[in-house]
């Protein structure tokens, strides 16, 4: 059924209609509408036979989910920034025990300092983590990969987190297509975990692992992944059988049939990004956009084939790899690897800065005269930089350095973006 | 596409004005998307939420730097922050105030302004007698729909009733159908002068 809605709230009526059975979260924004939504209706009675937990922080969230998931349970968190970090350790068990958890990631910034803003270092800050990591660029297609990543999570028996950009998807009202119970019903089946904690057959779950299998048991996960790499374009297209819906898969483009530059990015600035490119092609430029849905397992193979003919590659990632520049770039270039293609790497919307088209238009020409090496990060204000680097060379006791910034910026109240 | 930026402060229904509108829209069959400015938002503190409205889907997800309509729910703001940035040139401003433009200091900004985009609404007043709160942010929808045409008051009322239920539901479309009467009659009254001035 259409329904205007903020994108929290679809998204919490999407796990509703998976039939959890546990829910453990810790609020914080710009998560805390979801787990509010699922709460409700856990209270009201309208999701049943779901038990919601409420913990005293994200680590005791994430101990929650592997204690309910073990037990059998199919079981949902959702968290953001400093929320995920606070629970990293319990985020490697959940994946090291192979435990298929969903969590969902409203995407922020993480601190010092403080930042309550949209980018995407919290979720790429867990990369490696073993869990599958699944962007959505539309609040549908947020509500869509949920179900999605059950599916995946519970074939697989490994955890997915599905990430959606904070405030910018989360707090956004727009037009969904929710289903129907029927329809996820037929979808999804109920969970049958492949390990399971059950007194009457007693297992260790996590025990101690030495150098004799450790590498094997590590390995067993990097094959999970590889067989997700099969297994999430079928999941879309048995999606789209039942939903109707082009949604998930592992990669999309767009415009990219004779384009010269392909633009790469994941999440909500896809569709910006595909404004400009409607606007640079009526203008006679052969620009295309790639989208990255999965960025754990990340597609090489994918990815490749479908910037294999341009002759520029543009990576827009918000996220930084501090001491090196792009993050989503560095794989990029290996799926590129031995093709003679330009990759650019653009670090964007940092924090919650606004990724303006102009901006994007702007980027696009100038890029054309970079050296390829280069990293641009996307409207930095240089004379707040350099201001702070001369403070630096001038004097020793310089104070913190965010603090001074900031006053050089001066009032923020009256801008509007 | 047509786009809708209101500024407020904390506590005034920004947010919640945003999302209203954009179920309106979606009540008309049309593609809307509401979103607020991500600020971490405290009570009386500057708020400012958008929204847009298309025949098609909208992609796009930058804030509204170029708005076809403000609509300002606290005329104390008109001193603290440009809510006029990037105005489109004749574009819909609708003020939540007793006072006119010319006693807001308004009056040299708007000289030139079509007097029928132009519109003022006692919309706290409003809200005080119908709901017996001071929440400027539905009467002001209704208003909206007055001046800009863009979405039908009966749309504004389904999403009244989306929003909220009971006596708080009845309150608010009372409100909002006093001001969208205000401000039909005000519009058609500034349409006559100018008839008559042409």
């Amino acid at each position: 059924m259409l329904k205007q809605t903020e994108g929290s709230h679809a998204v919490a009526e999407a796990v509703a209609l998976c039939r959890p059975e546990v829910i453990c979260a810790y609020p914080i924004s710009p998560q805390t509408h979801i787990v509010e939504g699922i709460g409700e209706m856990v209270k009201s009675g309208e999701l049943a036979d779901c038990e919601f937990i409420n913990v005293e922080s994200e680590f005791a969230a994430m101990s929650v989910a592997i204690g309910s998931s073990a037990a059998g349970a199919r079981t949902y968190t959702a968290t953001a920034s400093q929320g995920l970090l606070f629970m990293v350790e319990a985020v490697f068990n959940a994946s090291g025990l192979g435990l298929p958890i969903v969590m969902t990631v409203a995407n922020r910034a993480i601190g010092a300092p403080i930042n309550i803003w949209n980018d995407h270092s919290d979720s790429i800050s867990q990369r490696d983590c073993g869990w599958i990591q699944l962007f959505a660029e539309t609040n549908q297609e947020a509500l869509d990969l949920h179900i999605q990543a059950f599916k995946l999570a519970e074939a697989l028996s490994l955890p997915v987190m599905v990430c959606m950009d904070g405030f910018i998807l989360t707090h956004a009202y727009e037009r969904v297509d929710m289903p129907t119970q029927a329809q996820v019903d037929a979808f999804l089946p109920p969970y049958e975990p492949r390990q399971v904690l059950d007194p009457n057959e007693p297992v260790s779950m996590g025990a101690m692992v030495g150098p004799e299998a450790f590498m094997e048991v590590r390995y067993l996960a990097h094959a999970k992944q590889m067989q997700a790499l099969e297994l999430i374009p079928e999941m879309a297209k048995e999606f789209k059988a039942v939903f109707g819906r082009d949604t998930g898969g592992l990669t999309r483009t767009y415009r990219t049939d004779d384009a010269e530059t392909i633009v790469v990015a994941m999440g909500s600035i896809l569709g910006t990004i595909k404004d400009v490119v409607d606007e640079m092609r009526d203008a006679g430029e052969k620009i295309g956009v790639l989208c990255i849905t999965s960025f754990r397992p990340f597609p090489l193979e994918a990815v490749r084939e479908a910037l294999k003919n341009s002759k520029r590659v543009v990576v827009l990632e918000k996220s930084l790899a501090i001491g090196i520049g792009g993050i989503l770039a560095s794989d990029v270039r290996k799926a590129l690897r031995k093709l003679s293609i330009d990759v650019y790497t653009v670090i964007a919307g940092l924090g919650g800065r606004a990724i303006t088209m102009k901006s994007l238009h702007a980027l696009f020409q100038k890029l054309k005269h970079e050296e390829s090496e280069s990293v641009t990060f996307l409207d930095l204000d240089w004379n707040v930089v350099n201001r702070q680097l001369e403070r630096e060379r001038q004097k020793r006791r310089t104070g913190p350095a965010a603090e001074s910034m900031l006053r050089d910026v001066g009032t923020v109240a009256s801008k509007i973006a | 596409m047509f786009q809708v930026r209101i500024h407020g402060r904390g506590g005034q229904g920004v947010v919640t004005a945003a999302e209203m509108l954009s179920i309106a829209a979606f009540q008309e069959g049309r593609h809307a998307q509401a979103f607020p400015s991500f600020g971490s938002e405290r009570t009386g503190a500057p708020v400012v939420a958008f929204c847009r409205i298309a025949d098609k889907e909208i992609r796009l997800r930058e804030p509204i730097m170029a708005p076809d309509a403000l609509i300002i729910q606290d005329p104390t703001l008109l001193h603290q922050v440009d809510v006029f940035a990037g105005l489109k040139k004749d574009g819909y401003i609708l003020i939540n105030t007793n006072k006119t433009f010319e006693e807001l200091g308004l009056g040299d900004f708007v000289r030139d302004w079509p007097h029928d985009r132009l519109c003022t609404v006692a919309a706290t007043d409003l809200s005080k007698k119908h709901v017996g709160r001071p929440m400027p942010n539905v009467p002001l929808l209704g208003g909206f729909a007055a001046v800009s045409g863009t979405i039908r008051l009966e749309s504004v009322i389904m999403a009244i009733n989306d929003k909220f239920s009971g006596k708080v539901a009845a309150g608010n479309i009372a409100a909002a159908t006093e001001a969208y009467n205000t401000v039909r009659a005000g519009i058609e009254k500034a349409r006559r002068q100018e008839a008559a001035h042409a």
